[in-house]
């Protein structure tokens, strides 16, 4: 199983990967997670791998590819689509952040990314995680609110995705994170 | 147990096993959390080191000492540590002395992509190199015994993918070694010449022991599957070689330097078409080719950047690439940008009102030579700044340096800027440096140093005194000031640069990130703004332009407060969140 996390540095796709990561353990076998740091908080793109199964050996998935794509952010979605295997499932958060061409005037933001994935037969699943997560109480859940979405497009089920959620959220913030976790599952 | 660990972080735990005891080091992309997770032992004095030469050091004395000890640093850290490397490989150690150093290929967060490998071979000491995890603490631990064993250093080789990669590792629990003896022995220690020309004969001497070592060692690894198909690979090559050739006959080389020449010829004897695959410069197969042997490298690899799976099939078997989807149109890129409340934006707006001509250095700051500041115009390495200007001044004269100044970071600054400005003191220069004191070391991730006030543990100590320090060296004209109060700044720096003798301007603010900088709230644009578009020329993420104007994003936005100090029409107010 292939997952790739993409968005914009500082939205939290970190605790996305640890959370997949210790879903991906708990189911016994092999897991290898890439992500690159350094760059995470300075707004850049950022992106992460997770990969599952027997026996896993390169870290990194390549284009055509990944089982599940995760974005954070519209742009991020549209920017990965070659990484998508045949068949796969793109969630997308309806979010969208300006990169810095597009603030400077140099370039418009690309117009209805959503309809133009799903024009190339893209199964596309969008979701406005930021106001579920207002909704479950803390907008930082964002992350979590679009794994409950991923959830059901993974082998793994809803009670392992949650155990994965208590070993990894700290206590303070696990009712908010799972309340977001079930809200994006039900969405 | 087995835990899913970082590659850094299973270097740590390695250390912890192999019972160090002393871990110093600077940070370095994408070498960091090795020493941030050695900081959460107890059992392990750690510390950051200033840089990289005096991280090295005192490892050295630390070994000499009698304890194990580790240095870890990004791959040009490894240029600024050279000096002790070359050395300290003539002594030897006493406990067990480990650096590691991560290359970056691809340059993710780097100012360039050369392959540290060669400085084993230059220093003449054994370098390891894992391929994930696991390999990554084992590795760490079979260092430390070669290291004793074989009285030389060791240099663990990490690439950014398994540095940064996560994978499962089974935790052991500390031995503990202890520290050994120290007796003085003025031939081992003292490397005058006369004691250096014996441990020269000793090194080389020592190299073939290595070599020997490496023959039998299960470092080193046959995998024998199908034999049309020969790969040698070490490290992340390794992986992205099984990934791509699961039916393909593999030497690993867990050690890469020295290299085990019979088993090499062994394995070339076996296949039909020998390839070496290895990420930047062609170490292996040159050893390879010089034992005589046909092999397949860098005709068909590229000297650039990172492999992948994909470009492995493609040239080894010949597979074509998977037909994928791709947009019908350009897609904007996604630069890192200096954060939303950054203290340096405020420095580089005025420093882009003023047009000067900028020599920068290292840091978040780096960023300031992208738009629309573009208000950079030299970056070498760390803390090369502060020199810069001082060159261009005496090519171009003292008018020159009337519009030109450095700017460089606290935690730069104390690198290698230092000793930039002795020599603009020194020989009589008049060079402006900023020094861009946001209390922390940014780029890597907020690491404490010696400006700071704390130690890797956040324990209180005494900070280094930035304006004393300029002043100690000679420099009589320091100010200090705040860059967000933008009128000030840019008068300060417009005296700063006028006066014909050295200057410092110390532009004071924390990064944004950290807890000091203390910002609630957020600010909105009301209806006074008349659309003149000066806040948009901050570059700052969190405003944008919409039809109606300039937009602060609510989510983005983190109160820092700059963008009100342009506005001209106090149409930027302050709302609580
Ligand atoms: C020789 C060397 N060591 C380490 C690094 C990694 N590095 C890049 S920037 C930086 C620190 C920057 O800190 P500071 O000067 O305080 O600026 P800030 O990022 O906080 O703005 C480091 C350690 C490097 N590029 N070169």
């Amino acid at each position: 199983m292939n997952i790739m996390i993409v968005g914009v540095g500082g939205q939290g796709t970190l605790l996305a990967s640890r959370i997949i990561g210790a879903a991906a353990i708990n189911l016994g076998g092999d897991v290898k997670l890439s992500e690159v740091h350094g760059m995470s908080q300075r707004g850049g793109s950022v992106v992460t791998y997770v990969r599952y199964g027997e026996s896993v050996a390169s870290p990194i998935i390549e284009e055509g590819e990944a089982d599940v794509i995760l974005a954070f952010e519209q742009l991020e979605a549209y920017r990965y689509i070659s990484y998508l295997k045949e068949g796969g499932s793109y969630i997308v958060n309806t979010q969208k952040t300006d990169p810095m061409p597009v603030i400077t005037g140099a370039m418009e933001y690309p117009a209805d990314i959503l309809a133009k994935m799903e024009g190339m037969g893209i199964r596309v699943t969008a979701c406005d995680a930021l106001s579920l997560a207002k909704e479950a109480g803390n907008i930082k859940a964002t992350n979590v609110v679009l794994i409950g979405v991923m959830a059901k497009h993974t082998n793994i089920s809803k009670e392992e995705w949650e155990e994965a959620i208590r070993q990894t959220v700290p206590a303070k913030f696990l009712e908010v994170n799972l309340a977001a976790f079930r809200l994006g599952y039900e969405a | 147990m087995k835990k899913l660990m970082l590659g850094n972080e299973a270097v740590a735990r390695g250390a912890f096993e192999a019972g160090v005891t002393v871990a110093s080091s600077y940070p370095g992309t994408p070498s960091t959390e090795i020493t941030e997770f050695i900081a959460k032992y107890d059992e392990i004095y750690s510390e950051w080191a200033p840089n990289e030469k005096v991280a090295v050091e005192t490892a050295i004395g630390a070994s000499t000492a009698g304890g194990r000890a580790l240095s870890a640093m990004k791959h040009v850290g490894l240029n600024v540590a050279a000096d002790p490397l070359f050395t300290v490989s003539y002594i030897g150690t006493n406990g067990g002395l480990v650096l590691v150093v991560a290359d970056d290929p691809g340059m993710h967060s780097s100012q360039n992509e050369q392959d540290s490998r060669h400085y084993a071979i230059g220093a003449k000491v054994p370098m390891l190199e894992p391929s994930d995890s696991a390999e990554c603490k084992e590795f760490t631990k079979k260092a430390f015994e070669i290291s004793e064993e074989f009285d030389t250093p060791v240099i663990l080789r990490l690439t950014t993918r398994v540095a940064h990669s996560q994978s499962l590792v089974d935790l052991e629990d500390r031995q503990e070694v202890g520290v050994r003896e120290y007796k003085k022995d003025i031939a081992k220690n003292v490397m005058i010449p006369a004691n250096a020309r014996p441990k020269h004969v000793m090194v080389e001497e020592r190299t073939k022991k290595l070599a020997a070592f490496g023959e039998t060692s299960d470092l080193n690894r046959v995998e024998m599957r199908d034999t049309k198909i020969g790969i040698i690979a070490a490290g992340i090559s390794y992986q992205y070689a099984r990934e791509a050739c699961p039916t393909a006959s593999i030497l690993k080389l867990g050690m890469i330097h020295p290299m085990p020449e019979q088993r090499i010829r062994d394995f070339a004897s076996k296949v039909d078409t020998l390839y070496v695959v290895e990420q930047l410069d062609p170490v292996i197969e040159t050893y390879v080719r010089g034992l005589g042997i046909s092999v397949i490298g860098k005709e068909k690899f590229t000297l650039l950047g990172e492999y992948s799976a994909q470009m492995l099939r493609e040239t080894i078997l010949g597979e074509k690439a998977k037909e994928t989807k791709k947009a019908e149109e350009i897609i904007p890129v996604r630069p890192p940008v200096m954060c939303p409340g950054c203290s340096h934006r405020g420095v580089f707006y005025v420093l882009k009102k003023l047009g000067l001509t900028v020599t920068g250095d290292i840091g978040c700051y780096s960023l300031g030579c992208a738009k629309p500041l573009e208000a950079i115009d030299t970056i070498v390495c760390m803390g090369g700044s502060i020199t810069a200007a001082h060159g261009m001044e005496k090519a171009r004269g003292k008018d020159f340096a009337r519009k030109t100044v450095a700017v460089l970071g606290d935690s730069t600054f104390i690198h290698s800027g230092i000793t930039g400005l002795i020599d603009v003191v020194y020989n009589k220069g008049t060079t402006t440096t900023i020094i861009l004191d946001n209390s922390i070391t940014g780029m890597t991730g907020h690491q404490q140093n010696p400006s700071t006030g704390f130690t890797i543990k956040n324990e209180p100590t005494r900070n280094v005194d930035l304006e004393m320090l300029c002043h100690a060296v000679g420099v009589d004209r320091v100010v200090i000031a705040d860059p967000f109060d933008v009128d000030n700044f840019e008068k300060v720096v417009k005296e700063g640069i006028a006066a014909e003798e050295p200057s410092v301007i110390i532009a004071q603010r924390p990064c944004a990130l950290i807890k000091k900088a203390g910002y609630t709230g957020l600010y909105v644009i009301n209806d006074k703004c008349k659309n003149c578009k000066l806040c948009m020329k901050l570059g700052c993420p969190a405003i944008s332009l919409t039809e109606k104007g300039p937009k602060i994003d609510e989510t983005l936005c983190v109160g820092c407060g700059l963008c009100p100090n342009v506005c001209k029409f106090g149409a930027i107010e302050r709302v609580e969140k």
